[in-house]
């Protein structure tokens, strides 16, 4: 009776058939998208030589020459970002609430899901657009459009944070006779902040590029003197635009990592 | 004065959880909860402060009738029940402090408890149970930098501060080592007989109860099997709890456990200033 038992892992899909069709199946599907691309290699290599006269266009960085529009749209785009940032973080706090399942009874919790699903279903410069025929141009219309792209991110972030807590705390508690707001200021807030705070520095710099985009369509910031120096060919003025962005990204990134190993 | 009468529990999947439980808990008594997983342990004590909603059957704590009470009138009557997880359920990210405190949410305003401005009464009270847990000095650490049995004390500590009538403990040294069970159960009763408390303990250790625990009620399938004295679990009544098992291994070592009884309590009450 000492035959030997082979083992292998079960497969992700049982049937063979499925699995096999699928594999060959995708494959194809990858081919064939390839081979419908249509590369026009002539035009890519005679590109090449352009590209780098193109980028060799944008050294050196002009800082002097349009310092204070530059500095003007530098300016408008952080004030946008941190309205935006604060006003959508503020507002998504409560739909956040509702929108846990834990907590929101069914109806509520549908509503404003639903909140969510519609608040991020336009990209922030589709937003932008309605906003500057609803406000006119200006950095207005951008802090409602990226207000809104927030509420659609935090509210999200902030519901499956909720949902995804130690119940257990959460239980203890609510036992020993809290308010529900007690519960929530002392079960909840303490699990779910650190990560929270991590998202708002994460959406901050989301909102910062993003209001570089949306001077393009109108709404202000530093996107109207980015495409400006674009169409004039003051490349450049351009690269300059493009460092300052780099940088501040850059500098979000560093203090957010700083911050959230601080709050943990 | 705990009193269970008909009381019943249906979860949604259909599961019988509880079936017309009548129990009284005179005032001061320890009462220890043993059965197998699933034997509805943890429902009743659940059901008992409404953390999870009876079917039906009524609860009277003392006069009050708690199965039917509205929200406001309910979380009133929690602040009576201190209760004791299996985890220690503290919450992490908060201090020692504020999870004692935590247990006088009940008794402030959302502005003082959301400030941490607990009235000095309240604070003195915290650090004179921390003291009595011997802990006094972590007051401002962080839950989750203590040990297991550490936690537990603070979590003890935060249902005494409640000043309850009644303590519901669920499974309280399931997950801490021997000894630290035995230091964490000796502690509670310790504390229950100063105070005068009544208690039910849900525990799976047999023979931990037995050490502890005045009286013992045995749950089935979500039916008493068995109410009486420590000493009447013989091997045919744990048989009819649990199911076939060589008991008499474990009623041995209980009898062993009281002769050292007195030298452990030293040693206990040594460590714990």
């Amino acid at each position: 009776m000492s035959t030997v038992r082979i083992w292998k892992r079960p497969p992700f899909i049982k049937r063979a058939w499925l699995r096999w069709s699928l594999t060959i199946g995708g494959g194809l599907f990858v081919l064939v998208a390839i081979g419908t691309m249509d590369v026009n290699w002539q035009r890519v290599a005679a590109g090449a030589p352009r590209a780098e006269r193109f980028i060799a266009s944008f050294f050196p960085p002009d800082f002097a020459s349009k310092s204070s529009d530059i500095w003007e749209g530098i300016f408008e785009s952080l004030w946008m970002t941190v309205v935006s940032t604060v006003v959508g973080i503020l507002l998504s706090i409560p739909i956040g609430l509702g929108a846990a399942r834990n907590l929101a009874p069914r109806p509520i919790y549908l509503f404003f899901r639903g909140v969510l699903a519609v608040s991020r279903t336009f990209p922030e410069i589709i937003i932008a657009l309605f906003a500057v025929k609803l406000f006119g141009f200006g950095p207005f219309a951008g802090i409602i459009a990226l207000s809104i792209g927030s509420i659609g991110f935090y509210g999200k972030l902030l519901a499956e944070d909720i949902e995804d807590m130690d119940p257990v705390q959460a239980e203890a508690v609510k036992s020993t006779g809290s308010s529900w707001l007690q519960w929530l200021n002392y079960s909840v807030q303490p699990q779910v902040t650190p990560r929270m705070i991590g998202l708002a520095m994460y959406r901050f710099d989301i909102n910062f590029r993003e209001s570089a985009v949306l001077g393009i369509v109108g709404a202000g910031g530093i996107g109207a003197t980015l495409l400006t120096t674009f169409d004039r060919y003051e490349f450049s003025s351009s690269a300059t635009i493009l460092l300052i962005i780099i940088g501040i990204v850059m500098a979000v990134e560093y203090s957010s990592g700083y911050i959230r190993k601080w709050v943990q | 004065m705990l009193r269970l009468e008909k009381l019943t529990k249906q979860y949604k999947t259909g599961d019988l959880a509880l079936k017309d439980i009548d129990l009284l808990i005179p005032d001061g008594q320890v009462m220890a909860l043993i059965g197998p997983s699933g034997a509805g342990k943890s429902t009743l004590i659940r059901c008992v402060n409404r953390l999870v909603e009876p079917t039906t059957g009524t609860i009277y704590l003392n006069e009050t009738e708690l199965s039917s009470l509205g929200q406001g009138e309910l979380r009133r009557a929690r602040r009576r029940m201190g209760m004791i997880f299996q985890e220690y359920a503290l919450v992490e990210r908060l201090s020692v402090m504020e999870n004692v405190l935590s247990g006088r949410l009940g008794y402030v305003s959302f502005w003082r408890s959301y400030f941490r401005k607990f009235p000095q009464t309240d604070v003195d009270e915290a650090y004179r149970l921390l003291e009595r847990v011997g802990l006094d000095h972590m007051a401002d650490k962080r839950a989750d930098e203590l040990s297991g049995g550490q936690r537990q004390r603070v979590g003890i500590c935060r249902a005494l501060i409640q000043n309850p009538e009644l303590l519901l403990v669920d499974e309280p040294t399931a997950s801490l080592d021997p000894k630290t069970s035995r230091q964490i159960m000796r502690l509670v009763c310790e504390l229950c007989k100063e105070r005068k408390l009544s208690a039910i303990i849900n525990i799976h250790d047999v023979f931990l109860a037995q050490m502890f625990a005045e009286r013992i009620v045995g749950l089935q399938l979500g039916e008493i099997v068995y109410d009486g004295q420590p000493d009447g679990l013989t091997p045919d009544v744990l048989t009819t709890i649990y199911g076939e098992e060589d008991w008499e291994s474990t009623i041995e070592k209980v009898k062993e456990e009281d002769h050292e009884e007195e030298s452990k309590d030293s040693i206990f009450l040594a460590s714990a200033k």
